[in-house]
């Protein structure tokens, strides 16, 4: 039996449910699925500009993992880039960071400390919230 | 509870910040006297470390809540170890106004 897959921290999941190409006429069904620990790995990498060492350590796994999460996002990107296919954002074997919450009004995104719970958006006090990761 | 809003300028017409580390200024929002505050970031051109910085200042203050654009790896770490919530805008057309407005509904 193989070993079982350790899950990749992610800090917040990504704010898109996925992305759609324009100005092409095929209506391709199929998309190119990207996976939030893959996400995480661009974001960490190639936005925050981090080295793949303090990357890998903040998301929990080894550097070699991190660079093959990375460079599998990477070709799921071009891939969607050349083919003209929508990239689709999939929960993977992730395991969020914190709970995020996103209020239905005004749309701010927010976590609870430890021992505050409460169920109101903290910027508008309005009440009807939902968790940010839910729907998968 | 006390409040920071994360402001390009010290007006209550100013900007919000969609930066936390680097951002010009700091609105401190108190709720329960509804006196604001503005505190300007001296770490704002450090070469590195102002996240950490800002969360030492918000430490100092007593701060329980952040609202910024978004915060760096490391400030996130800290905010999360201080137990400081964290609030993220993604309009930066808003005023500070705006915002203590919503805060105070």
């Amino acid at each position: 039996m193989p070993r079982k897959v350790t899950l990749r921290k992610v800090v917040e999941p990504p704010r898109f449910k996925g992305y759609r190409p324009y100005g092409v006429n095929v209506k391709s069904k199929e998309s190119v699925e990207l996976l939030y620990e893959e996400y995480e790995a661009l974001k960490l990498a190639d936005y925050d500009l981090m080295h793949h060492q303090e990357a890998s350590k903040l998301m929990g796994i080894s550097r070699a993992t991190f660079a093959r999460i990375y460079e599998s996002a990477r070709r799921k990107m071009a891939k969607a880039l050349v083919e003209a296919k929508p990239i689709r954002s999939v929960y993977g074997n992730a395991v969020l960071d914190k709970d995020w919450f996103v209020c239905c009004k005004c749309h701010a995104r927010f976590n609870f400390p430890k021992n505050r719970k409460d169920d109101k958006c903290p910027a508008c006090n309005h009440e009807k919230i939902e968790a940010l990761h839910q729907d998968q | 509870m006390k409040t920071v809003i994360s402001s390009t300028g010290n007006q209550l017409e100013s900007q919000f910040d969609l930066r936390f580390g680097r951002a010009s200024w700091f609105c401190l929002f108190d709720d329960e006297t509804k006196e604001v505050d503005f505190i300007e970031n001296s770490n704002k051109n450090a070469n590195s470390g102002a996240g950490t910085k800002a969360v030492e200042l918000m430490v100092e203050k007593g701060v329980q809540k952040v609202i910024s654009g978004d915060f760096g790896p490391k400030a996130k770490e800290l905010l999360e170890k201080f137990d400081i919530q964290m609030v993220l805008l993604q309009d930066d057309e808003q005023s500070i106004e705006a915002i203590v407005n919503n805060l105070k509904q």
